[in-house]
């Protein structure tokens, strides 16, 4: 096809851009597309993942940058694993995992079920319940320190008034045996909201027509909800399970502003662990290997309960 | 007639329901109705006991919000004659003046340029690989996309040194520059997986159509996809505001002086004589009510949104 230069002028007027690319394949424009993403994650994300890796290898400190950096082989994951402290930490994630996980299943899977009866006003209330969920845990986790107060607090006033003890009998912070409790709670007002949400989501996907058929069978209201709710919302819970899992095991900001670990370090999570490491005592090849150890955790338990999630999808 | 469904709840069930569910949320409302009172109150009343549920509200938390103040004695309280505002007026009778400006309005506004600045770029580099995953066939897409997803699974601390020591040979550590790049890269998986979703609820058919009638990729990409997108870009561009503007740990480990946002700046506030708890709940209330109203306006996609798409209701 001819062209005339009038013509070509006419089509490389605006918009500027397109007539540029006009030529491209839509190969190209894909490549085109993708790829600032991909290098800024490769940049932000996976360069420095690789840098870890390779420094958990060596003694460097980065608060002493002439120091003579010593390839170390192994001896910073041996230490790690074998050191007492850590395993504590490990301990107190776990504990700090589990129980935020079961309460807020049970009361997120109730609270769905509650929504599903359809009561009037039912979406304005769902969207108060949410409201926690999307605040910064940081903000909120240092006014709970407030709310936690002996006497002056108003969740201890609350408690006292509620189990007639005296409010400034306790502290939720201070005390060892309550500490791990007073992080599981924040947690759990915070994120049942969102095991909530997906829950009500599960429950609204199962058509009617089951539950039906179910009546015509005269299946009492008892077995639907055992063979008819649980199965066909489980998916969605353990889909639920796994964001919250994850988001926990990272569990960061919301703990550091409530206890910071204490009292002692008895609250002290892995990340809050690996962050007094890395940057109080500067052991930067200590705290990689500490972290490599802990995004391959993560990575680990995630994949083997993806496997899991997606086997209870097929049925 | 009137129909009889088996799978509709009695009137009596949805009122137990109905009651329950309240109950759960004035509970849970509580401590964020705390936060809100206690900026309105005067640093007396707010550690009160019992506490106190009524209570004459005051601006001083505001204003020591917003301010730095000293203590100085009587004698020279009195040599500096009346005050000549109101909020000096208010600090007065506590018996301190104001020095000067605080840090807030400052940590605030770098909240506000790194929030909308990485919102910006991570919705137009997401918008374009969501739309190239969506209708191209890009080589290792499922791999690319997994990839993507991954890089949210790391924990925060754990890429913070290599970045910490990247940012500083570079020049980026505690500059705004640096810390969007960051929330890009972080916000990323969110604004792709989830504007793939939307992009790939738009038919394909418009498109065709388009280039049947001369558009060029680019031109139907953007004269007929994006204004289709619209409403899937402006929940996207929300998410990513609102975990920009929460984000704590990077914020804590990276900056400090110059580019610092609100989060770790609020706990920090302290008053002339200990924690200010009336500042803090300023501060927290400044900081909460914006997400609060978009919680509200966000409130149909929000499942689709803190789930990276995985479910749609």
């Amino acid at each position: 096809m001819l062209q005339s230069p009038i013509d070509r002028i006419a089509s490389a007027t605006p918009p500027a851009v397109a007539a540029r690319v006009k030529g491209l394949s839509d190969r190209a424009i894909a490549w085109l597309f993708v790829a600032p993403s991909i290098v800024l994650l490769l940049a932000i994300n996976i360069f420095p993942l690789i840098w870890t890796i390779r420094l958990s290898f060596t003694n460097f400190r980065v608060n002493r940058p002439n120091a003579q950096v010593e390839f170390v082989g192994l001896r910073n994951y041996i230490n790690i694993l074998t050191d007492s402290d850590i395993w504590l930490s490990m301990q107190a994630t776990a504990h700090f995992l589990i129980w935020t996980i079961v309460l807020q299943v049970l009361i997120g899977f109730s609270l769905a079920y509650l929504i599903n009866k359809k009561f009037r006003g039912n979406d304005l209330w769902t969207t108060i319940i949410v409201l926690p969920m999307m605040l910064s845990p940081a903000v909120v986790g240092n006014f709970w320190t407030f709310l936690y107060q002996p006497q002056i607090g108003l969740f201890n006033y609350v408690v006292g008034f509620l189990t007639g003890s005296d409010p400034s009998s306790f502290s939720m912070i201070a005390n060892t045996s309550l500490a791990p409790w007073a992080i599981i709670i924040v947690d759990t007002w915070m994120w049942t909201p969102f095991v909530m949400l997906i829950c009500l989501a599960g429950l609204r996907s199962i058509p009617p027509s089951i539950y039906e058929a179910a009546e015509c069978d005269r299946a009492s209201k008892w077995r639907q909800f055992w063979t008819i709710t649980i199965p066909m919302v489980l998916p969605f819970l353990m889909l639920a399970v796994l964001f919250r899992g994850i988001e926990n095991f990272k569990m960061f900001d919301l703990v550091v502003q409530l206890t910071g670990g204490g009292p002692g370090s008895i609250t002290e999570l892995t990340s809050i662990n690996l962050k007094r490491a890395a940057f109080e005592q500067w052991r930067t090849g200590y705290a990689s290997a500490y972290a490599v150890i802990l995004f391959v955790t993560v990575f680990g338990l995630a994949s083997i309960y993806v496997k899991a999630l997606n086997k209870v999808k097929q049925r | 007639m009137s129909t009889y469904s088996v799978t509709e709840p009695s009137g009596r069930q949805k009122w137990f329901a109905g009651i329950l569910v309240v109950l759960y949320a004035v509970i849970t409302l509580l401590p964020l109705l705390w936060i809100i009172g206690t900026g309105f109150k005067s640093p007396a009343d707010a550690i009160a006991y019992p506490p106190k549920m009524i209570f004459e509200p005051t601006v001083e938390g505001y204003v020591n919000l917003f301010t730095t103040r000293t203590r100085v004695p009587e004698e020279q309280l009195k040599e500096l004659g009346e005050p000549t505002t109101w909020y000096d007026k208010l600090v007065r009778k506590d018996g301190v003046i104001i020095t000067g400006a605080s840090r807030f309005a400052e940590r605030f506004t770098n909240s506000v340029i790194i929030g909308f600045g990485s919102t910006v770029l991570c919705i137009v580099l997401g918008t374009a690989a969501a739309y190239a995953f969506s209708r191209f066939k890009v080589p290792l897409k499922d791999d690319l996309l997994f990839f993507i997803l991954s890089t949210r699974m790391m924990p925060p601390i754990a890429v913070a040194i290599p970045i910490f020591l990247m940012f500083r040979s570079l020049g980026l550590s505690d500059t705004h520059a640096g810390m969007i790049l960051l929330y890009t890269a972080v916000n990323l998986s969110l604004s792709v997986w989830l504007l793939k979703g939307f992009i790939d609820e738009i038919p394909v058919e418009y498109e065709e159509a388009a280039l049947i009638d001369g558009y060029t990729r680019f031109q139907a990409f953007y004269k007929v996809v994006l204004p289709q997108a619209v409403t899937g870009i402006a929940s996207t561009a929300i998410f990513c505001l609102i975990f920009a503007w929460n984000e704590y740990a990077f914020a804590v480990l990276l900056t400090s002086g110059n580019a610092q946002t609100a989060p770790p700046f609020i706990p920090t506030i302290i008053g002339v004589s200990g924690q200010d708890w009336p500042a803090v709940a300023a501060g927290a209330t400044i900081f909460l009510v914006p997400v609060m109203v978009f919680t509200i306006l966000l409130r149909k996609h929000l499942l689709r949104g803190i789930t990276f798409g995985a479910v749609r209701k």
